[in-house]
């Protein structure tokens, strides 16, 4: 079937597309697996992947052909510096760039992340890749530039006003009956135009591949085994490495016996840089035998704070403090409330702990160097490779190649420095894996956070004033364009980390700045007379403290937002509680946010929920019992919106909590690809599950003890699963949001809720393992 | 270092390797393939997972001295792009995967279970899984792609002639 369709631009052009269908996909899906061979790629750095001369003098993002080029058979490359790694960005970009030009999908081929060939984009994080590439700039302003042009193009080559002109597979046909290609018009040649920012995008209203639920394009090879990782990745000549971490937190080295390990065949070095160690070997096997059985002496670290203690231990230190609103009547409110509420909330550190232990491939000469990488940020990556190996940032190209998912900047970055310095250091292609205990002990976690809440409510039950102070714990992060030592080999190299320089807060000022969700939903959200929280209340302090971990963090999958969030939707609970009021109706009450309040009522009416005060006061003293919880949430203030309503069942004897089913409401305006939006969202609610119900990283001493995947408790396959139902609610005409975080950052808080409305007891620790649970439940 | 002839997914090599190195670094160093995966070396999580004349084995701590002449199998022994097995056309249809490093473990370790007990209880595929991760969480997918497979029986499939639930849905 065919379907016309218009666009109101000024070329007022007629585009013709055919409806995408599911089977054309699967008919053609087997030339659309976009695999970055490294066979391919070892090739001189000038001869890359793109059609062009590729350096990185030439990709200049305000010039088109740095984002999109047609080759002389038609074929559409587009250049991209945000990546999948496996939430589905190769996908959603192909189409993007599809829909855009007008022609089918697999006409499109996507170049992700080298710093050879594609735009700096900084990192693919932050749930930004959506709006960056999809809003008005970037990705899809260069395709409805080249879009536009074309058609001048062929509105001079074939005689005919451009407005009578129809597009249909990348072919221009005038009414006259005459047509050309794409390729005719451009093949294999530069457009030499810069972005026009004037080229009027493809309405979500007039979308044939856009917004429709496009299978991912790399499903195929995936389930066959044959997708390039790049773990996957072989280089000719390459040889393995093994690092040697130290076995306690802030251990030096000492001395390193060499000779401990010269008997093992194949050993070709050790590497020693400071207090760097890695072992490298003809094979992966040899090397991981070398790096086991080498001696090596360690001065022993500091110790670490004792972990019963450690979230009160964060709140003396000194930290670096940040006053995002502060209407300076809350102290006074307080004071003249009809009541006051206090709780303070806490969260672990969390591993990314992905499926697979990092990889990545190094091969660094003389004078220049290619790093094969799963980094989320392949050009700081090449900033943080060229610091450490001494070569000139031009000499350096680092490629991406998909790992394991991420969920935030797990080991990529720092085996991707490992595999430089080993490489380096014996002139030859090394490919590092690092172990599962390396990466356990020494990648940067999620950070840990205490949150304290405290509100006044009036008389009639309202809230009047919310106060609300966070600690969280920071150290290193991710290295960007100057900070190697933000991740351990960076730092074990000899480069300082980022640490916390104690400062007071000044007041508020500029513009709300609620990217981390520390702001509760529910407050005015004032900053210099102008209001852009969610909520109504304008009696509001919230201060941020950051103080020093003695572990590496950094952004982990919501990074802070979820475990703000986490606190200030369970307190919204327990001041309902408190003032005897249903949790829905009582943040409907405190919110002015409409679309926050159309993803709680859409949850709430998707659950039929059960509206009455919590808890459930049944008072059982053993068996199973069951409760609702809801959590809401404008992610970073403005980057989507959801609710979700969780329904658990709680063991009173054992501790154990089921949760039986999610329902959830999503909002990130128009949806790209309904089916890659569910496949997120059903991960996001389950990944959440597992952080809320098992996941933290544990230490004595001095080491951490969370090391393998018996000693950090995740939910394996063989759980039983609840039911997720999913109500989206598309809004074709705003901008575009991230929705990869949206749904996790809610888990906790709508589960720690409905353990409550079950069993009256407030878990405010995460994770909610069944000794919390009995110990909430003896506290009754 | 010794040499081994080693049968993978029908085809017969030779490998010159220490007769403890595990099988997992053979297939993936020596023999390039790409289905196993290093996941955590420790048995532990399943992303290294291969078939041994038909059993479901860890590749990451087999020795390869102790494959001996039994035939190994791996992910994309199973079945091709052009001709995938009827369990990867399953996972394919419901689109039972992000990330996808897990798979090895998800679908093999399945396999096995249904051609041994073609009526496993929803109980015992979960047992079969419970020392399985996906770290992405594709669980919800993953569960649909297994009774999918499970209700169809075990017949090969191609790509044509299947229409998904999705389509419906969507």
């Amino acid at each position: 079937m065919k379907t016309l369709y218009l666009t109101d631009t000024h070329l007022k052009e007629t585009c013709v597309n055919k409806e995408f269908s599911r089977r054309d996909f699967l008919k053609t899906s087997g030339a659309l697996v976009v695999s970055f061979g490294a066979a391919s790629v070892i090739a001189p750095l000038a001869a890359a992947q793109g059609p062009f001369d590729t350096h990185p003098s030439h990709i200049d993002p305000a010039k088109l052909d740095s984002w999109l080029a047609v080759a002389s058979d038609g074929t559409v490359t587009a250049y991209t510096g945000k990546c999948d790694f496996g939430q589905g960005m190769l996908t959603v970009q192909t189409q993007l760039v599809a829909e855009e030009l007008c022609v089918p999908i697999n006409k499109v081929r996507i170049i992700q992340c080298d710093t050879s060939v594609t735009p700096d984009q900084g990192t693919t994080s932050g749930s930004q890749s959506t709006p960056t590439n999809f809003n008005t700039q970037n990705l899809a302003q260069a395709a409805a530039t080249a879009r536009e042009a074309l058609i001048g193009m062929a509105a001079q080559k074939l005689g005919s006003p451009a407005d009578q002109l129809t597009v249909e597979d990348g072919v221009i046909r005038a009414r006259s009956g005459k047509r050309i290609s794409y390729d005719q018009l451009i093949g294999g040649k530069r457009f030499d135009i810069t972005l026009n920012f004037g080229a009027k995008r493809r309405s979500p209203t007039e979308w044939k591949v856009l917004g429709k639920p496009v299978p991912s394009l790399d499903w195929l090879a995936l389930m066959t085994g044959t997708f390039e990782f790049v773990h996957n990745v072989h280089v000719p000549g390459m040889v393995h490495g093994r690092v040697v971490r130290p076995p306690e937190t802030g251990a030096t080295v000492a001395h390193v016996d060499e000779k401990s390990v010269e008997q093992i065949p194949g050993l070709i070095k050790v590497v020693v840089r400071n207090n760097f160690i890695g072992v490298v070997a003809e094979k992966q096997w040899q090397a991981a035998q070398g790096a086991e059985l080498l001696k090596v002496t360690w001065k022993p670290g500091p110790g670490l704070p004792a972990q019963k203690d450690f979230y009160d231990s964060m709140r003396r230190q000194p930290s670096r403090d940040v006053m995002l609103v502060n209407s300076k009547d809350v102290d006074e409110k307080l004071k003249a409330a009809a009541h006051i509420l206090r709780a303070t909330y806490s969260h672990p550190y969390q591993a990314h702990g992905s499926i697979g232990s990092s990889c990545a491939v190094a091969d660094v000469q003389a004078n220049r160097a290619t790093v094969w990488s799963a980094t989320q940020s392949v050009y700081p990556t090449q900033h943080g490779v060229s610091t450490l190996t001494g070569l000139p940032l031009d000499s350096v190209r680092v490629i991406f190649v998909r790992g394991a998912g991420c969920y935030g900047i797990n080991a990529a970055d720092t085996v991707s420095y490992d595999a430089a310095l080993l490489s380096q250091a014996v002139r030859r292609p090394v490919r590092v894996q690092l172990t599962r205990h390396d990466e356990f002990i020494s990648e940067n976690y999620g950070s840990a956070c205490v949150i304290e809440q405290q509100v006044g409510i009036d008389a009639r039950g309202a809230i009047a004033a919310w106060d609300c102070a966070t600690w969280s714990a920071t150290f290193g992060g991710r290295p960007g364009y100057d900070k190697p030592g933000n991740v351990i080999t960076g730092m074990l190299a000899g480069f300082n980390p980022e640490t916390v320089t104690p400062r007071a807060a000044a007041e508020p000022s500029g513009e709300l700045r609620n990217g981390n969700n520390a702001v509760p939903s529910y407050v005015a959200g004032c900053v210099g007379g102008k209001c852009s929280g969610g909520g109504s209340i304008r009696s509001e302090r919230v201060v941020t403290h950051a103080v020093e971990s003695p572990f590496f963090t950094g952004p982990l999958r919501s990074p802070l937002r979820l475990q703000n969030t986490f606190a200030q939707e369970c307190f919204m609970d327990e001041i309902s509680t408190r003032v005897k009021a249903d949790p829905v109706a009582y943040r409907l009450q405190h919110l002015s946010d409409a679309r926050i309040i159309d993803v709680v009522k859409a949850a709430a009416k998707a659950s039929n929920w059960d509206a009455r005060p919590s808890p459930r006061r049944r008072n059982p003293r053993t068996g199973m019992v069951d409760g609702r919880g809801i959590a809401c949430v404008a992610y970073e203030g403005d980057n989507g919106y959801a609710a979700l309503v969780a329904e658990v069942e709680v063991n009173l004897v054992s501790g154990g909590v089921q949760p039986k089913r999610f329902f959830i409401a999503h909002d990130c305006g128009p949806i790209s690809n309904p089916d890659g939006l569910r496949n997120q969202i059903e991960g996001g609610i389950l990944q959440g599950m597992s952080r809320a119900l098992g996941e933290e990283i544990t230490w004595d001493e001095r080491k951490v003890t969370s090391i393998d995947w018996e000693s950090y408790k995740t939910l394996s396959l063989g759980i039983e699963l609840p039911a997720i139902e999913i109500v989206f609610i598309d809004r074709p005409t705003a901008e575009a949001t991230g929705a990869g975080e949206t749904a996790i950052t809610l888990v906790a808080a709508a589960i720690g809720n409905a353990i409550f409305d079950a069993t009256g007891g407030r878990l405010r620790q995460v994770p909610f393992t069944p000794d919390r649970v009995k110990a909430a439940l003896r506290e009754l | 270092m010794a040499a081994f002839s080693l049968k993978v997914n029908a085809d017969v090599h030779t490998v010159d390797v220490d007769p403890e190195t595990p099988l997992l670094y053979v297939l993936s160093d020596e023999l390039h393939l790409r289905g196993p995966k290093f996941g955590c070396g420790l048995a532990q999580c399943g992303a290294c997972t291969v078939l041994v004349q038909g059993e479901v084995v860890r590749s990451c701590v087999m020795p390869v001295g102790a494959v001996k002449q039994r035939e190994v199998t791996t992910l994309e022994g199973l079945g091709t792009a052009e001709n995938p097995h009827a369990i990867q056309q399953a996972f394919i249809d419901e689109g039972a995967a992000q990330c996808g490093f897990c798979l090895s473990g998800v679908i093999l370790t399945t396999k096995v279970l249904l051609d041994k007990t073609p009526k496993a209880s929803d109980e015992q595929i979960r047992e079969a899984l419970s020392s399985v991760l996906c770290r992405c969480f594709t669980h919800t997918r993953m569960m649909r792609a297994i009774k999918r497979y499970q209700a169809r029986g075990h017949e090969n499939s191609v790509l044509d002639g299947h229409t998904s639930e999705r389509d419906v849905r969507e």
